[in-house]
């Protein structure tokens, strides 16, 4: 078990955000958390991030209780996360926004006399994950000047620059055009299986990328927990279709209860090679 | 390129000044060099961490009365130890000082309290410092040389000047090395996007604490050049409109320059010089200026210099 939230609430004021949410993410998982408008899926990310503290329950990671601990503290541990909105450093260059997540990696941002240029460790390691999320080209453009679909990758792209056991990502794919958006998820599979990452927990709305990617599902509904399957359970579960997909969802296949888990094993879904198909990502 | 040989011209300029120029205006370039040490340290707070501080003449303040005291109280004539005692002075002020503000943006940002407080103490507390008589500031030795022969003009524009001069460029040096390390890097990411920065583990705080003490020691020892020419520290150099003014300098030249406080401390010292010789209300003519810089030019005299190569965006 990489990570765990026990009978977790979060109140705002008497606006109860998330009540008795419990969860599990456990080695090479790629989770999705979905939900309709104001189901506390954010609010989840949030908490488990720790930007949030829980009103009430524990959240652990790593057999180690998280709660309220903060992000800088969380990914020191080996989480990461990606926010919603774009993320993003408007006027720092792309391998600059990767060099500032690889500089916090390796503890390095308090050499107020070192050289950046000259650390070849930081330069080599940025340019790594910008070659992972197809960002080498654009290495030294501005973030603000990148097309929205390349601000969402290097938003993500800053976060795998930490190399995180675990990460946490907010809708990925939200404002990415519909034709960028499988391009980006085979970007962000493959990059996490080349940095070995753990596991993998996202919040998503289009229910194409989380039954096409999601070893597991979690539906929140009104701040608890409605369903905790795999993708084909979910899809067989009416009321639940009903209530947080608002549809039956066509393209899901049945799969086995245990079967291998598609985005971060190995021979699942996905080439380890990160590069879309030419001419996949619109600008 | 175009940079490197703009400033090898400047180089050669600064250094031939006090041989081709008339002592009026060498003198002149003693203010300017002296603002260039604290605009070089405020703009880490500034441009690169993304803090406006309206307090920083606090430390200009600290500074000078370091050197007042110490050379009048304390017989301590070297300048070589006079700006490590500016410089530990101000840290150990800014410390305390930026962990209590360095939480807050905007105008939330309190070092104006703090500026106040302390130049209300430089005032009140006539015994320790002559109160709004201030302190003199005796001639300061230079390398180890008490200068003792020469007129209080001949040493300000000849030795006084070369040492201001590599002190600023010392300065600049140390600087132009911090904003390219990983720590500027980080400083950066705190200006840009504070959130993300957090996310990919940069303590914001922590970063902003130690820019803003790096920032104070650099007031310090600008405050420390400054009191020499004059020869006398008062607290109007750590009252608010001096933190206005050099807030003003960095506008000036641009904030999102390395070397845009340099040209606003230089061109403010000098117009304002221009200025009041011909017109009594300067104040007047600064205010339409920078309201001119706020609507028009928002980056500064260096915003309106530098061109920007476009940048090629592969689309998709």
């Amino acid at each position: 078990m990489i990570l765990e939230a026990r009978d977790v609430r979060k109140l705002y004021g008497p606006y109860v955000a998330l009540d008795g949410v419990s969860l599990s993410i456990r080695e090479g998982e790629f989770v999705s958390v979905i939900g309709p408008n104001g189901a506390g899926k954010s609010t989840l990310i949030n908490v488990l991030t720790g930007l949030l503290a829980p009103s009430a329950g524990t959240v652990r990671f790593k057999d180690r209780d998280i709660g309220g601990i903060g992000m800088v503290a969380l990914t020191r541990l080996g989480m990461a996360r990606s926010f919603q909105l774009v993320q993003i450093f408007p006027e720092l260059t792309v391998l600059e926004s990767l060099q500032a997540a690889v500089v916090s990696r390796l503890g390095g941002g308090a050499r107020i006399f070192a050289s950046l240029a000259g650390d070849h460790r930081i330069q080599k390691d940025a340019l790594e994950i910008a070659t992972l999320f197809n960002l080498a080209d654009k290495a030294h453009v501005l973030a603000r000047e990148l097309p929205q679909g390349d601000k969402k990758l290097l938003d993500v792209a800053s976060a795998f620059a930490l190399r995180p056991e675990i990460i946490l990502l907010d809708e990925p794919t939200s404002g990415v055009s519909t034709a960028d958006k499988h391009a980006i998820m085979e970007i962000l599979v493959g990059a996490a299986k080349r940095i070995g990452l753990r596991a993998i927990i996202q919040v998503e709305h289009d229910m194409d990328i989380v039954f096409g990617y999601s070893d597991r599902i979690i539906a929140l509904h009104q701040g608890k927990v409605l369903a905790d399957a795999a993708p084909a359970q979910i899809e067989a579960d009416a009321q639940v279709m009903d209530m947080v997909v608002g549809r039956r969802h066509p393209s899901s296949a049945p799969q086995p209860p245990g079967a291998p888990h598609p985005a971060l094993s190995p021979e699942g879904r996905g080439n380890a090679d990160p590069s879309p198909p030419p001419g996949e990502r619109a600008g | 390129m175009r940079t490197a040989v703009v400033l090898s011209l400047v180089s050669l300029a600064l250094l031939a000044i006090p041989l081709v120029a008339p002592a009026y205006y060498v003198t002149l370039m003693l203010p300017f060099m002296a603002y260039g040490v604290v605009l070089l340290g405020l703009n880490l707070l500034f441009g690169y961490t993304g803090l406006v501080s309206f307090g920083h003449a606090l430390f200009i303040g600290i500074g000078a009365y370091t050197g007042a005291v110490l050379t009048t109280r304390f017989g301590v004539r070297q300048m070589e130890l006079i700006l490590p005692a500016a410089m530990l002075a101000a840290a150990v002020v800014a410390a305390p000082v930026g962990a209590l503000c360095v939480r807050y943006v905007k105008i939330y940002f309190g070092t104006l309290a703090f500026g106040m407080v302390f130049y209300t103490f430089l005032l009140k507390f006539y015994k320790l410092t002559g109160g709004d008589e201030g302190m003199r500031m005796l001639r300061p030795w230079l390398l180890g040389s008490e200068w003792a022969g020469w007129s209080k003009t001949a040493y300000l524009i000849g030795p006084y000047y070369y040492f201001s001069l590599a002190v600023l460029v010392l300065a600049t040096l140390l600087m132009w090395r911090i904003v390219r390390s990983p720590f500027g890097l980080c400083l950066k990411t705190i200006r840009e996007n504070q959130l993300k920065a957090e996310s990919l583990g940069v303590s914001v705080p922590l970063y902003r604490w130690y820019a803003f003490i790096i920032s104070a020691a650099y007031a310090a020892v600008g405050g420390a050049l400054l009191a020499t020419p004059t020869g006398n520290v008062d607290p109007t150099l750590a009252y608010w409109t001096h933190s206005g003014n050099i807030v003003f300098m960095v506008l000036l030249g641009g904030f999102s320059s390395f070397f845009g406080p340099l040209l606003g401390a230089f061109v403010f010292i000098f117009l304002q010089d221009t200025v009041m010789s011909i017109f009594p209300y300067w104040r007047l003519i600064f205010g339409a200026i920078l309201a001119f810089i706020v609507i028009f030019a928002p980056g500064g005299l260096m915003g309106l210099f530098a061109r920007r190569r476009p940048v090629e965006v592969p689309r998709g």
